[in-house]
């Protein structure tokens, strides 16, 4: 009986928690909405972020975008020879990466590579007090270091999936038309063909942009907001990471919902 | 009154803070003359850092008044705390420098935020501000190459970039050695005497802030338990038992008496056994 109500009152509590949490990352976001183009009134603090979380990102995003477009090209192939359709597997290819895999696993990757650091980082200027030094300085860190890298995640992301889903489609080239001799002119034409410009490379722009925003958010909310301990710092980055993750899956279903539900 | 607000540029009047159930600050009232170095004194976790915190505004008390130079940090809006924050330098406990920019670029970052003054100035403005702490040939270094107290001094010199009229000193000789301890105490008093400065210094070291302090406060378990100059503060030690323990650093007194109120016995499950 006892244990039962315990954990009714854990279940409670943590929904409780789980509440608390995403109210108080509202209230966060709406501050940082007040300050998000203020922030471009210092674009190479911008810049520097986007070089930070995005360029220092390209290695594992391009080494990954390439295996991913080697295994899929070897299973399309596989499955596409089968109904005598292995001369569409340029079109599978790059559906599969522009509207999904480049948006979500780059957008994974990027969570894992950058969103945790930028977590690390502010969690650590705030452990720190260099977040309190800039307050007493007459300078707003909301501005000056939330604000700036917010944008260069937010920026990076999209680009980094676009640079995904290219390298991808090419590693399905190489391994679809040079090592198993899928016709080269239909690799590319039905690309071009049966791709839309609008529906399907727009539908994934806007994806990664979505996914952008949410990891930018979680990530500086969560450093903003990380307890300046050394454990509160390990409990934020791992938070980070799990949090990105699991929103950009949940939106990535709720968005391909609206987009290709019909 | 009006005497003592052309007097005293910092004032405390029956400042309430608690911190969830533990209170800080139970009705406190403090003056901090204008152009004197007054050291507060108090056992850890007394809420010294606290009393900083409330007088930059970066926490606001549940009741009562924090005023610096006549304006009301504990009401004023975003715009006028920035504009008072300007005229406030504070040294935090372990420097807070910016571990991604040089000695030399943290101490010009208040003036690049706050000035539109060229390169050359800057340059200048910021070898001005290491010499008087003795820093001049580390600007080129990262706040990780430096020693403790380089890098304490080296915040200093930053604090008072923007040349401020008050000076906060949060608990600068903790984890210092003798010498660099000795180079900072004279600092603070050399700075706050040729700048006309207003200094506040946090710490628990007795001597030291004694030595160099024109007024002390010495805070205890909320309130304030001694006040005046080093020569009167010392005098009220007969009357007040818990200053003569700090003052004296007595292992025994009224200041650890609450610590252990409950017997072993009833910790270690004995209590109900005779």
């Amino acid at each position: 009986m006892n244990a039962a109500l315990n954990s009714i009152a854990r279940l409670g509590r943590m929904v409780l928690d789980g509440a608390q949490h995403a109210g108080s990352m509202a209230l966060f976001a709406i501050e940082l909405a007040w300050v998000l183009i203020p922030t471009w009134s210092r674009p190479r603090d911008i810049l520097q972020q986007v070089y930070a979380a995005g360029v220092l990102s390209l290695v594992i995003i391009l080494v990954a975008g390439g295996f991913v477009g080697l295994v899929l090209g070897l299973q399309g192939y596989n499955i596409l020879s089968n109904f005598n359709a292995s001369e569409s597997l340029g079109v599978m290819v790059a559906l599969s990466l522009v509207r999904e895999l480049g948006p979500v696993v780059a957008a994974l990757l990027f969570a894992g590579r950058a969103g945790s650091a930028i977590t690390a980082e502010i969690a650590l200027m705030k452990t720190t007090e260099q977040l309190a030094a800039l307050e007493m300085m007459a300078v707003d860190p909301m501005r000056r270091v939330i604000g700036p890298r917010f944008w260069g995640a937010m920026i990076a992301v999209p680009l980094l999936a676009a640079m995904f889903s290219l390298v991808g489609i090419i590693g399905g080239y190489l391994i679809g038309v040079v090592v198993l001799g899928v016709d080269q002119a239909s690799y590319w034409g039905q690309i071009r063909e049966q791709m839309e410009a609008w529906d399907d490379v727009g539908g994934g722009a806007i994806k990664s942009v979505a996914f952008g925003a949410v990891i930018a958010l979680i990530s500086v909310y969560e450093g903003y907001r990380a307890e300046p301990t050394a454990s509160g710092m390990a409990r934020a980055t791992t938070q980070t990471v799990v949090l990105s993750s699991l929103a950009v899956l949940g939106l990535d279903f709720v968005m391909t919902a609206f987009m290709f539900g019909a | 009154m009006s005497d003592a607000r052309t007097t005293s540029m910092i004032e405390l009047d029956a400042v309430h803070f608690a911190r969830g159930e533990q209170v800080i600050f139970d009705g406190v009232d403090m003056c901090f003359g204008r152009g004197e170095v007054t050291a507060v004194l108090g056992p850890s976790g007394t809420g010294k850092t606290t009393l900083l915190r409330l007088i930059g505004g970066q926490v606001r008390p549940a009741s009562g008044q924090v005023l610096v130079d006549g304006i009301e940090v504990s009401r004023a809006r975003r715009k006028a705390l920035y504009a008072l924050r300007r005229r406030m330098g504070v040294l935090f406990q372990n420097g807070a420098l910016f571990t991604d920019l040089t000695v030399g670029e943290n101490v010009a970052f208040p003036l690049r935020a706050h000035s539109r003054l060229d390169e050359a100035l800057v340059r200048r403005i910021v070898l001005f501000k290491l010499e008087a702490v003795g820093l001049r040939s580390a600007r080129d270094k990262y706040p990780a190459e430096l020693s403790g107290g380089m890098a304490r001094r080296a915040a200093l010199a930053r604090a008072m970039a923007l040349d401020p009229e008050i000076m906060l000193y949060d608990e600068p000789f903790a984890g210092q050695d003798p010498v660099s301890m000795g180079v900072l105490l004279r600092l603070i008093r050399r700075l706050n005497d040729a700048l006309g400065l207003t200094s506040i210094v946090v710490t628990h070291d007795v001597k030291e802030a004694m030595s160099i302090a024109d007024q002390v406060i010495v805070i205890a378990g909320g309130r304030v338990i001694g006040q005046g100059t080093p020569e009167a503060v010392r005098a009220q030690r007969a009357q007040e038992p818990a200053l003569a323990q700090f003052l004296d650093g007595a292992a025994d007194g009224p200041l650890n008496a609450a610590e252990d109120e409950a017997p072993l016995s009833a910790d270690l499950g004995l209590g109900d056994r005779q």
